[in-house]
């Protein structure tokens, strides 16, 4: 509604916006995730009743995990983050997309393409073994084309801007995709076993051991930093001030925040091998960088959430917002717990337990997914050129199911990890070992139940949203009376 | 400094890549250079065909979500699954396989404490043997026969990135592999003396057919047995 009108009404030079191709990640966006979702929420079932694996090679945890992962990583978020970086950087440049709409589309059926290769190869059982970049050394390739283009595409669009300065969501995206393709580049690094003969679908990975763990994690806990937090803060800084109409709260906070987080994010990966055989000295270095990234995180949060200031009471009336904001709590309530989490005496604890099961997972659904759905509520009448959403009251609908079931999620993670962490420490008064393993797991049962339900939730409120979405997209307008108004006109009186 | 940066989206993109890349750098190359980082110890040797191909099933199948192989030095996990995990102990490891989480307990250790026959059994439906066990069952292992056209192929990549593989091992590749799951087979000694403490016998119970079950229990069956840790001296520090 707003941008839409005031670019067009703006000036007769403004540029035309490739918004078609936009459309097509925010469909991705939508169908991937909620796939995503599923594939989690069968999983999450399957570790309360091992039945559901159905003894089928093609359906057991081991192989629906990577599914998951990437479905909603790669997938879900990518699809969002590309699309609604496409669409900021035309805004705040001023500029039509660099390459055209057929640039972007071959960027997006690639993308597509890198999806299916990745996911039905997971089923069959291709796979690097290693988390957050199972894919196999074909896959890897073609997402590296796929990825330069979006570099091209993007980068380009920046140079041919008409505004003198580059908008600080682009200096996020920006970091997202460079940092994300020197991650992919060095964690992926394998010699295939086709040179010699061997199968087309499996490679040997060049790093060994103790170095392999190492470049993993700087991965895997990058790819958190750079493709989770880097790129979402992106969409943070253009869909918040926007959809609240007011500007960022701090120019001078969001430098700090941008150069500290980029410097500080990549040494936080050994929190993830603390007590291993990986060597003591890269361990501290690891907690301490971990500990210090705390602060550009709530920097970045409190830019976020102080970017309302003086449209609070719009949180009473506009449930988007209402989810951009949410999620930036999340993202300050995950940044908080996640260094706690590093420092090793806490993770000699958490560490191997489901405690960290339900970290990732207020990030990912607290942060990722509902800034997501905050950028999809804003964007869908936008891009489809609609007055405004179908219906404001099943947008409330789908952020009290959600998070209720994010609470459900974290909640029954924190008893579960921290019972398990205690009870495979625990002596009897003989000074013997209380408990076997199995005893631990057995414990875990009636949480594990409350997670998977809470999932459910969980994809409950995103089916709301496709079909609100859908409504949106058809032109239709739910006759329904506006959100909050009694309470402030109550309150008015 | 930022007024440029901000107006020019190249330099901005160089200067974030090198912000970006100094951790990285500080905290990878030392552990390749740094002879420290992989103590020296007896007994580590490359995976015998068998069992690399036991522990492509494992990496195929993504046991790793589940269980870890790396044992912390805790008095609990070292009393409840053995000596910690040694640096040395995964070197010939492409990829690691140390995982981040333990739904199932670790597996660092688990060569030589449960029968053949128990792992089979295990496999096949885990809760005939563990009744509260939420493992899935993997019961197509038993009936599909194990490929050995490729092992040399495998062999040689692994090779490629730095496993000492011989030419004689790679040319016995596929015989050592029958063998191993074969103890009257001929070249059984030869097997052993090619991949010292390798464990031979008929792993899945039938001796016709190599089945990746047999692969499997083979790699499960040799994990953390190679190194005699009664003999790995620790440091003051403890480790």
């Amino acid at each position: 509604m707003s941008s839409a009108s005031l670019a067009s009404s703006a000036a007769s030079d403004t540029p035309t916006y490739y918004d078609d191709l936009i459309k097509k990640f925010v469909i991705a966006a939508a169908f991937w995730g909620l796939a995503g979702f599923l594939a989690g929420d069968l999983i999450a079932w399957q570790l309360a009743f091992p039945v559901l694996n159905l003894d089928l090679e093609w359906t057991t945890f081991g192989r629906l995990r990577p599914l998951h992962t990437s479905a909603v990583i790669f997938a879900f978020g990518g699809n969002i983050l590309i699309g609604s970086s496409l669409y900021v950087v035309q805004r705040t440049c001023r500029a039509s997309l660099f390459g055209g709409a057929g640039l972007g589309n071959f960027i997006f059926w690639g993308y597509q393409l890198f999806i299916v290769l990745a996911a039905t190869g997971y089923l069959l059982g291709i796979t690097q073994g290693k988390e957050y970049a199972e894919p196999e050394w074909y896959v890897d390739l073609w997402l590296t084309v796929i990825w330069v283009l979006y570099l091209v595409q993007f980068g380009g669009t920046i140079v041919k801007r008409s505004e003198p300065h580059i908008y600080v969501a682009n200096w996020f995206f920006l970091a997202f995709i460079i940092t994300v393709a020197m991650l992919h580049l060095g964690n992926n690094a394998t010699v295939p076993t086709l040179f010699f003969g061997g199968e087309f679908t499996k490679s040997y990975i060049v790093w060994a051991g103790v170095q392999d763990a190492m470049t993993q994690w700087w991965y895997g806990h990058n790819a958190v930093g750079f493709f989770l937090t880097a790129g979402f803060l992106g969409m943070m800084y253009y869909f918040v001030p926007k959809q609240a109409e007011r500007p960022v709260y701090s120019y001078r906070l969001s430098v700090i925040h941008f150069w500290a987080l980029t410097f500080l994010y990549i040494w936080a990966g050994p929190h993830h091998l603390h007590y291993t055989a990986l060597p003591d000295w890269v361990q501290t270095l690891g907690m301490t960088f971990s500990v210090m990234l705390w602060m550009p995180s709530w920097g970045g949060m409190i830019n976020g959430v102080m970017t309302l200031s003086g449209a609070w009471h719009k949180l009473r009336t506009d449930p988007v917002l209402r989810f951009m904001v949410a999620s930036v709590g999340f993202y300050g309530m995950s940044t908080f717990e996640g260094p706690l989490m590093s420092v090793k005496a806490v993770n000699s604890l958490s560490h191997y337990t489901d405690w960290t099961v339900g970290h990732v997972h207020a990030g990912a659904l607290g942060w990722n997914a509902l800034i997501s759905f905050g950028v999809m509520y804003f964007l869908v009448p936008v891009l489809w050129n609609r007055e405004r959403l179908y219906s404001l009251r099943l947008v409330n609908t789908h952020f009290w199911v959600s998070t209720i079931g994010i609470v459900l999620y974290i909640a029954s993670m924190w008893v579960s990890g921290i019972m398990q962490g205690l009870m495979w420490r625990t002596y009897d008064s003989l000074g013997f070992l209380q408990y076997s393993f199995i005893e631990t797991v057995e414990a875990m049962h009636p949480y594990y139940i409350i997670r998977a339900t809470g999932g459910l939730l969980f994809i409950i409120g995103a089916v709301i949203m496709i079909y609100n979405l859908w409504r949106t997209a058809r032109g239709d307008i739910r006759d329904e009376a506006p959100i909050g108004l009694d309470t402030q006109s109550a309150a008015a009186e | 400094m930022q007024t440029l940066l901000e107006r020019n989206v190249v330099l901005l993109s160089i200067v974030t890549l090198i912000t970006a890349a100094i951790g990285g750098l500080v905290q990878l190359v030392p552990l390749y250079t740094m002879e420290s980082t992989i103590e020296k110890v007896d007994g580590m040797r490359p995976y015998s065909p068998l069992e690399l191909a036991g522990r492509n099933i494992y990496v195929r199948e993504g046991c790793y979500l589940c269980h870890s192989q790396m044992i912390r030095p805790f008095r609990d996990e070292v009393e409840r699954y053995g000596h910690y995990s040694l640096a040395a102990e995964s070197m010939y490891d492409h990829p690691f396989q140390w995982g981040s989480k333990r739904t199932g307990p670790d597996l660092a250790r688990v060569g030589g404490k449960y029968s053949n026959d128990w792992h089979v059994a295990h496999l096949i439906n885990p809760r005939e043997v563990v009744p509260e066990s939420i493992m899935p069952g993997y019961p197509f292992l038993a009936g599909r026969e194990l490929s050995t056209k490729t092992i040399a192929a495998d062999m040689q990549t692994l090779r490629v990135v730095g496993t000492p593989y011989t030419d004689d091992q790679i040319k016995n590749a596929e015989a050592d592999m029958l063998a191993q799951a074969n103890p009257n087979a001929d070249g059984a000694e030869d097997t052993e003396a090619r991949y010292p403490k390798a464990v031979i016998g008929n792993f899945d119970g039938d001796v016709s057919v190599l089945t990746e079950m047999d692969a499997l229990v083979a790699y499960l069956q040799m994990m953390g047995t190679l190194v005699d840790t009664t003999s790995y001296k620790t440091n003051s520090d403890g480790r």
